[in-house]
């Protein structure tokens, strides 16, 4: 079933030269159970570090969680919202990536450039505090 | 527009409203939704960067490890999952042209939503009666409106979902409809990987600290 139904789709999509949409918001029950199951697995680890406290080294524990979010954020993409470079002629993916990069630029420039301020700004104690204007 | 009308006098009928899209490309409507979708997801960065940014300002009040209930938002977690799944059991009822199968599986989407949003709000009212309320400290006003705006998308999105299980009801699973339902299914879709970053960023690693 699984290898018959794309070379079905490609013969159709040869066949009349564009697509209608076809591929962009489709999928198989075999797909979305794999999604669903690799989801699952993917949400219960990282409760699970942090609820039952498993790893001593926080640093460690967060690295993991947030590399396993990017981890079910692509499988997200892939068996849910069935992202692939061929639908719409490659423009979803081309949106995709320019998207991430602005979220990255946003990201990690706020961060960057918050964490400079308070570094560099003048720490103040209680008492300065008091005969602030 | 004239020759809409000239055809359907001809014809004998009103002109329906889906007559002039008759030519649409098909492919444009999911192009131009999921263009929608990433302005969308800008609208989250800027949220998350906010609460990346003023997370730890706790003004003396409560932090995450105090507030935060772990096993509610893994239960809310699992609603926002498994209605993610329905609502695929939906599209791929959908593809078979099995319109009350559709409508079934979609009004288990919405329960789960309704579900998800429904424990939100109990978290929300819960943390405001303790005086841990947006107006308490920076991270808290970080926390209420990162959050928040994703609940408003989720409550749209079971509004959708009502509006457009009426839709299938009165005209069946015609061309038109089946674009919305597609439509939705991104929005839900992408709901839930907000939803990814929500859990992953702002529960776990506040409670982590």
């Amino acid at each position: 079933m699984s290898t018959h139904a794309p070379s079905h789709e490609d013969a159709f999509e040869a066949h009349h030269g564009h697509s209608h949409g076809h591929e962009a918001g489709h999928g198989t029950l075999k797909s979305y159970m794999t999604g669903f199951v690799l989801s699952v697995i993917l949400t219960a680890i990282p409760f699970w570090l942090v609820m039952a406290d498993v790893l001593d080294s926080p640093v460690l524990t967060a690295v993991i969680i947030m590399a396993l979010g990017a981890v079910q954020i692509v499988v997200h993409m892939i068996f849910f919202l069935h992202m692939n470079t061929r639908s719409e002629g490659g423009w979803t993916m081309m949106a995709l990536i320019f998207t991430i990069v602005l979220v990255a630029i946003a990201l990690s420039g706020s961060i960057w450039v918050m964490h400079h301020l308070n570094v560099n700004m003048m720490s103040m104690s209680p008492e300065m505090m008091k005969n602030m204007p | 527009m004239t020759e809409l009308t000239d055809h359907a006098l001809h014809e004998g009928q009103a002109p329906t409203f889906y007559l002039q899209e008759e030519h649409h490309p098909e492919g444009s409507t999911m192009l131009g939704f999921w263009l929608y979708l990433m302005s969308d997801c800008l609208i989250f960065a800027v949220l998350f960067a906010t609460h990346a940014v003023l997370g730890r300002n706790y003004a003396a009040g409560p932090s995450p490890a105090d507030l935060f209930d772990l096993p509610l938002v893994a239960v809310n977690t699992s609603m926002l999952l498994f209605s993610s799944i329905t609502y695929g059991f939906a599209m791929l009822e959908m593809e078979k042209a099995n319109r009350k199968a559709t409508l079934v599986w979609m009004a288990v989407t919405a329960l789960f939503g309704i579900a998800f949003v429904g424990l939100e709000l109990y978290e929300f009212a819960h943390m405001i009666h303790e005086g841990a309320g947006p107006q308490r400290s920076a991270f808290l006003s970080s926390f209420f409106t990162l959050v928040g705006t994703h609940g408003i998308h989720v409550t749209s999105g079971i509004v959708w979902m009502f509006v457009l299980m009426a839709q299938v009801t009165k005209h069946g699973l015609i061309l038109e409809n089946k674009r919305r339902l597609m439509c939705l299914s991104m929005f839900w879709h992408f709901l839930d990987v907000v939803w990814i970053g929500v859990f992953s960023f702002v529960y776990l690693m506040g409670v982590l600290g």
